[in-house]
């Protein structure tokens, strides 16, 4: 196989909080290869967002990366001077966010927000003609216009002057993403890029991503709490509980043919339009404090299946069939039960 | 499937229900560049009858009026124009007695200052409990009743997940005894697992007091699960009217496939052709003219779409306002 884009080992993000440290990450491993659609799926407070922020390490203080390596290209990111850092920021690896009214800034145009993103970078001064005769500013707007014909703004020279609060919501997610995409980054990182919009606009937006993957061939990490969403557009998933992967794996295999008790709760109680059911299956409880949390599996009390042995043992992502691997004691060596038996 | 009976008379019913906002220019704008106020057309036209001990699944993109409608139909808006029934009679006061709504966000719905004693103690009053003693067994018996425990009545709302929030919004709806309930996407701001717990109480609680549901959702799956019958909304006017099996099976208005070709599912053999719409939702202060869907459709009959409103007319069971059935 060849070299990851990007690795992680053993992530450990920790937020010092005054009821106690919250591991929001705790031992993260993770490969995404060039060109794969990653996929991380959870609810909120699982950690995921935290993984994607401890990539670009924008992990606000006193939170702070407290173990494991971030490889991107072969390089340990952990270890980059600021300086370094900032300039893969944006550039290598860019982010996208979940609200993009919050993300543009409400005073400038989208233009020349995009501009902006690209001149921070110095990719300005790639022009094919000499300083006289390229006109530099000429050359940067032609690429911006580019960028925003290519994830789909209609008339980009007429909405380059335009303000953000002059789009709608699909159409400022699209500037953030022409923003991401400037710089040509290798690795795109987006979280929950279709939360706050509808169904028909998230269609739109999810293709523009996917034109992004194949003709850039960037890879994505996508992180959202829709496994629909997930299924569909990723190669791969992990699911998130508590800051650690519970499950991962082919992202239909996972969703076909679940292994982590979470998974199949999670599966289980999502309404689907194939499923005629008079009721559905909730998980019980609520997600747990991460503060000051037992070690052991950390959904024992919501797990159906849990036992004693749940709290001793210090359980390992084991792997099961083709690439897809569990968190669970049902896959502890000398442990393993059959599904069948607990369903 | 629908658990209504046959011939009854409708619980609820909508006729040719208008509520229009005004947007008015301001001042300046008037004298220098002659600018007009404005209407916001949220909901412009809507009829449809709600028969008792169903659900009715609304579902529609943001700002097709979906969440107008219901507080129209809750009397927390006047409509503009038309008419809403309450069995056969028009609204009047003892309305208010049997309609309650429950709001989409549970931490904006609750008062931050009141105590759960307080919040649900509010509306026990006004179904006329008026002895505390009585009035502190129902608020308890209440909250047993959604899933929350008795220590929480002395707590506020900010010391609660959202899904507990959500439970309390319940338990206040319900202590009214109402007959008739809107429920506002009550569960798209929780999570996965939390939603399914929500799910199954609101569906638990339907069977137990015999209510009828108005549910406003913008997830067709949720809308799917839970209702008997399903309106599609599209700036203010409804698009597609049916029985849930029927409009999830075989969708006839271009937007409703449009809308469903859109969901992401899970299963591989659920999974439509991908459609995927041109644009956003145009504004409802300037709606295109002839039908308003016409500006993103991908099956347009001719120029008639873009003149002319379609009729509404009944195919294969459904009710569709479209031009390609007319």
């Amino acid at each position: 196989m060849a070299e990851p884009l990007l690795e992680l080992r053993n992530l450990t993000t920790v937020f010092p909080m005054r009821r106690g440290a919250v591991n929001a990450v705790s031992g993260v491993n993770l490969r995404v290869q060039p060109g794969e659609i990653l996929g991380i799926v959870g609810e909120s407070g699982c950690g995921k967002s935290s993984v994607l922020l401890s990539i670009l390490r924008l992990i606000r203080q006193p939170g702070h990366i407290a173990a494991g390596n971030i490889f991107f290209k072969g390089r340990d990111l952990r270890r980059l001077p600021q300086k370094k850092m900032r300039a893969i920021r944006g550039n290598e690896i860019s982010m996208i966010f979940q609200d993009p009214l919050s993300t543009l800034n409400p005073v400038f145009p989208v233009g020349e927000q995009i501009r902006e993103a690209m001149r921070l970078h110095g990719i300005a001064n790639a022009s094919p003609l000499p300083w006289p005769l390229a006109g530099r500013r000429s050359h940067e707007k032609q690429r911006v216009l580019d960028v925003m014909a290519e994830v789909g703004i209609p008339a980009p020279e007429a909405r380059y002057r335009a303000y953000p609060h002059e789009f709608s919501g699909g159409m400022q997610q699209r500037a953030l993403i022409a923003i991401a995409l400037v710089c040509e980054p290798t690795l795109l990182l987006a979280d929950e890029p279709t939360t706050a919009l509808d169904v028909t606009i998230q269609a739109q937006i999810m293709e523009v991503m996917r034109r992004v993957n194949r003709e850039h061939g960037a890879g994505i990490i996508l992180v959202t709490h829709n496994l629909g969403l997930a299924a569909e557009f990723c190669d791969n998933i992990a699911v998130m509980y508590a800051g650690r992967i519970v499950e991962r794996g082919p992202a239909q295999q996972v969703v076909d043919n679940p292994q982590h008790p979470y998974t199949r709760g999670l599966l289980a109680c999502l309404p689907q339009i194939s499923r005629q059911r008079s009721r559905i299956d909730p998980i019980p409880g609520e997600v747990p404090d991460l503060a000051g949390l037992p070690p052991g599996c950390a959904f024992i009390p919501r797990c159906s299946l849990a036992r004693d042995a749940c709290n001793s043992v210090d359980l390992r992502l084991r792997s099961l069939q083709a690439n897809q691997y569990a968190r669970c004691i049902l896959y502890e060596d000398g442990v393993r039960y059959t599904v069948e038996e607990f369903s | 499937m629908s658990r209504r009976a046959a011939n009854g008379a409708p619980l609820v019913e909508a006729r040719d229900v208008k509520k229009h906002f005004p947007v008015p220019a301001s001042l300046l704008g008037k004298l220098l560049a002659g600018q007009k106020d404005q209407l916001v057309k949220a909901v412009d036209g809507v009829s449809f009858k709600i028969w008792p001990g169903e659900t009715v699944g609304l579902v529609g993109e943001s700002g097709c009026g979906k969440t107008t409608l219901g507080r129209v139909l809750a009397r927390l808006y006047e409509p503009t124009a038309g008419e809403i029934l309450f069995r056969d009679w028009p609204v009047h006061s003892s309305f208010f007695r049997h309609t309650q709504i429950i709001f989409q966000n549970p931490y904006s719905s609750l008062n931050p200052r009141k105590t759960v004693r307080d919040i649900i103690g509010v509306a026990l009053r006004q179904r006329g409990l008026r002895d505390p003693q009585e009035r502190e067994a129902e608020t308890l018996r209440l909250l047993r009743r959604v899933g929350l425990s008795e220590r929480h009545v002395d707590a506020y709302p900010h010391q609660f997940s959202g899904g507990q929030r959500q439970r309390i919004g319940i338990a206040r709806a319900l202590a009214i005894q109402p007959q008739f309930v809107v429920a506002d996407e009550p569960v798209s701001a929780l999570d996965v697992s939390i939603q399914a717990q929500v799910i199954n109480l609101l569906q638990e609680l339907q069977e137990e007091f015999d209510l009828t549901y108005l549910f406003i959702a913008h997830d067709l799956s949720v809308i799917h699960h839970l209702s008997d019958r399903v309106v599609v909304m599209y700036l203010g006017h409804v698009m597609e009217e049916a029985e849930t099996e029927s409009l999830f099976a075989n969708p006839l208005h271009p937007y409703t496939q449009a809308l469903l070709a859109a969901i992401p599912v899970v299963d591989k053999e659920d999974r439509r052709e991908r459609i995927i719409l041109e644009g956003a939702v145009p504004s409802p202060i300037d709606p295109p003219s002839g039908c308003p869907f016409h500006t993103r459709c991908f099956a347009k009959k001719g120029p008639e779409c873009e003149q002319e409103y379609p009729p509404e007319v009944q195919v294969q069971g459904h009710r569709v306002a479209c031009w390609l059935y007319v």
